[in-house]
């Protein structure tokens, strides 16, 4: 048998209650501190996404956000404290997860994702994690992950509820298969409101599937979208099909370049 | 008619067919276009809301839009 597997002592104590579960094991944790995961946005969901990730041990994550930590993030943004207003987000960020683990690499990206830069970023990682706060990056994300073939995880959240998918593209159905194009005047959080914990429930969810995709451990949230109403704390999980004619990932893509799209 | 309304039961009087447009306002959907509409597992395009039509024992699923991270 090959022996891949060569965690440090510290290592093997540090990640044991991850080396204790079968599905993961050992050589799960050396394909975790091998792993390279992107996480966009530094705020709701991407603060329980790179804490997690970085607590697991991914050994490079990458954060991108062009924001500063404004007082009103604080109530649900937890990689951000009170001392860190007006910081960079990822500069803050990227502090609390070195101090959490100084396995990992982490990458602040100080950026607003666009056509023009996506590609080159998300083609260093093996995985995406959507925490952007808007549609115009949610599109983008999915888009550029379908045309690099990245996989990624779709995360959305307003008010109690929470939306989220994973998308193996060429495989399964991506966001656009279902949701096809932005809508006209969205709603947001800022104008909307946003039960903080909620992004705690719906970032944990997309990290679990990150370490899942990671370490091969159980089945994917493939093919359907998990929603959750926390007001009731209903949870339903939504069968979805690829769509043949979708516009970026059907038989006939009308999206083939994300500059032409997305410029 | 007897639809599954994202995954509840719903039992619509004295109709045997429906439109999704027709649902959408019965239900009170403030804003469609915050919402994808899928009818047996199929996505019904945008402009066939008026056309396309409910019937007894169908399934439609509201997928909300949610733009917050």
């Amino acid at each position: 048998m090959v022996q891949m597997v060569q965690l440090t002592d510290k290592q093997q104590e540090r990640y044991s209650r991850h080396i204790l579960l079968q599905e993961v094991g050992a050589e799960g944790q050396e394909k975790l501190l091998n792993a390279k995961v992107l996480v966009v946005g530094t705020g709701g969901l991407g603060s329980p996404n790179s804490l997690y990730l970085t607590a697991a041990g991914v050994g490079t994550v990458g954060i991108v956000d062009a924001d500063v930590v404004d007082v009103s993030n604080l109530q649900r943004q937890i990689a951000h404290s009170t001392n860190d207003l007006d910081r960079a987000k990822v500069e803050s960020a990227a502090e609390k997860m070195r101090a959490l683990n100084p396995d990992v690499e982490v990458r602040p990206y100080r950026l607003y994702l666009d056509a023009s830069n996506i590609d080159e970023i998300i083609r260093e990682y093996d995985f995406v994690i959507d925490g952007s706060d808007n549609f115009a990056t949610k599109f983008l994300v999915n888009d550029a992950c379908v045309l690099a073939g990245i996989p990624f995880s779709h995360g959305g959240i307003l008010r109690f509820n929470g939306q989220t998918m994973t998308v193996l593209p060429g495989q399964t159905a991506c966001y656009r298969c279902s949701f096809r194009e932005p809508p006209p005047n969205p709603v947001g959080c800022s104008r909307a409101g946003i039960l903080g914990a909620v992004a705690g429930m719906l970032g944990t969810i997309q990290a679990a599937e990150a370490l899942k995709f990671i370490t091969g451990a159980g089945t994917l949230l493939t093919d359907a979208l998990l929603t959750f109403d926390a007001a009731t704390m209903n949870f339903r999980r939504v069968p979805l099909k690829r769509r043949s004619d979708c516009p970026v990932c059907g038989e006939n893509p009308t999206i083939s370049s994300l500059e032409e799209h997305h410029g | 008619m007897e639809i599954r309304l994202n995954g509840e039961s719903r039992f619509i009087d004295q109709v045997t067919k429906m439109s999704v447009a027709g649902l959408l306002e019965m239900e009170q959907v403030a804003s469609p276009e915050m919402v994808a509409v899928q009818l047996n597992g199929e996505i019904v395009d945008r402009g066939t809301y008026h056309n396309t039509m409910i019937v007894d024992r169908n399934e439609v699923d509201f997928l909300y839009f949610m733009a917050g991270g």
